[in-house]
């Protein structure tokens, strides 16, 4: 059934202060909204069940990506198409910038934000993974003012994160501290525009002779959130590079991770995979 | 809830409807403005029938909600043609057969607007892309990516 307009209210007070005074006079009964390509699949379907939403989009205060020398801070409203444009994401994060250009159509990239993608908390988003390796942060934001959270703490179950009713997520603020870091993802699905992730994986890591000096990891669409994968990261340190130290690395993947069955994939099939994407990442290590 | 007036400009008119705030903008461009060329496919963003420009960039118009637009420049379909005729893009899926049922055509022929807009000269793999969120039932796209090329080549 098609949701009916005259049902939902939607308001845009047009700056960052007015939202969060609007969130903070009635917590939990606004549902922020930004670039839609979320929450109108679920309205178009008569899903959606929020009925009063505020609008983000347009709000410049989230709109920018600024460095400050120690972090960049990317506006939780950058969308898409704003990450692959932007020539600090693509020399610092890389990892980020490729996401951006999995997620989606174009139309899609136009519209959909980072700040949504994150907040949306789908376990398969494509740039969660890049986000937890470059050991993002988060800028909460309310009349209360603004905390910070670590991005790998942010999601606390399927759909569930650590948002209170009356924040909104402001900025994303990374480090850039990984020039000398080996970059690696790769998303894997039937069609980058249209289909969601099978799996994603993103990795980085620093060599120094035969060995993995410094190591992150991270796999989307695994598990009910993207997960940070210490383990195996802990198996590969310090460890003289060979045939053995990639069987461990797989083994520990897979006790590591206990994936999901779903309509896009089997877990078996997704726990073969993750194998040989970190097999793919530690080989081009060494190549 | 109540209906409010939002304002925009779409292809160069400036309009004021008095509308719900979520109305899909889609379905103001068709119902209150009556501009049908821009089609509704899967009305969740994924097949690209509803694209228009919205300040010049492509989005899905089945995805806006119609305050989103409020003094927005849009463009759709009707506003290609110009007094001299045809947009060279329109002309090229002409000659180049690059429609058949025509649902899909509305969308293809506006991302190929802005494809052709930000990439003038683009390869097979960026018109792949560019279009990728545009889905045909029926030719099998290569007709269209032909006509993508062939427009490229007029408007060089």
């Amino acid at each position: 059934m098609r949701a009916r307009p005259s049902e939902y209210e939607l308001v845009a007070p047009g700056s960052l202060p007015a939202v969060l005074a609007l969130l903070a006079g009635e917590p939990g009964s606004w549902m922020p909204i930004a670039g839609g390509t979320e929450l109108m699949v679920q309205y178009g379907a008569g899903k959606l069940g929020a009925r009063k939403l505020v609008s983000l989009w347009g709000l410049p205060e989230l709109r920018s990506i600024e460095s400050t020398g120690e972090e960049v801070l990317i506006g939780a409203g950058c969308t898409y198409t704003d990450l692959r444009n932007d020539a600090v994401v693509a020399r610092e994060f890389p990892l980020l910038g490729r996401a951006a250009s999995w997620t989606g159509s174009i139309a899609n990239q136009n519209r959909g934000t980072l700040g949504g993608n994150i907040v949306n908390g789908s376990p398969a988003a494509d740039s969660l993974p890049a986000l937890m390796v470059y050991e993002a942060e988060l800028l909460l934001a309310s009349v209360r003012g603004t905390r910070r959270v670590a991005y790998v703490e942010f999601h606390t179950g399927y759909k569930q994160t650590r948002l209170a009713p009356d924040e909104i997520i402001r900025a994303i603020a990374l480090r850039p501290q990984f020039a000398a870091y080996h970059a690696y993802s790769r998303k894997v699905g039937t069609r980058n525009a249209q289909a969601i992730a099978k799996l994603c994986l993103a990795g980085l890591a620093k060599t120094s002779g035969n060995q993995i000096e410094d190591v992150r990891l991270a796999i989307g669409s695994m598990a009910v959130t993207p997960v940070r994968l210490r383990r195996t990261e802990e198996i590969l340190l310090g460890r003289p590079w060979g045939g053995a130290l990639i069987s461990e690395a797989r083994q520990a993947l897979e006790t590591e991770v206990a994936p999901i069955d779903d309509i896009r994939s089997s877990a078996l099939y997704r726990l073969h995979v993750a194998g040989n994407l970190l097999q793919e990442f530690l080989e081009g290590l060494f190549a | 809830m109540s209906k409010r007036e939002v304002s925009f400009t779409v292809n160069g008119a400036a309009h004021t409807v008095l509308v719900y705030p979520m109305e899909r903008l889609l379905d103001v461009l068709r119902c209150e403005l009556g501009l049908t060329g821009t089609k509704e496919g899967c009305g969740e963003g994924e097949c690209g029938s509803c694209s228009v420009l919205m300040n010049g960039e492509l989005v899905n118009s089945c995805l806006v909600p119609v305050l989103q637009a409020e003094g927005a420049t849009i463009g759709t379909i009707e506003g290609l043609a110009g007094a001299s005729g045809l947009h060279p893009v329109q002309q090229a899926f002409l000659k180049c057969g690059g429609a058949q049922c025509g649902i899909c055509t509305p969308g293809m022929v506006m991302a190929t607007v802005h494809l052709l807009g930000h990439t003038p000269a683009p390869t097979m793999e960026q018109v792949r892309e560019g279009l990728g969120g545009n889905l045909c039932r029926c030719t099998g796209y290569t007709r269209i990516f032909d006509a993508v090329l062939e427009a490229a080549g007029r408007q060089k």
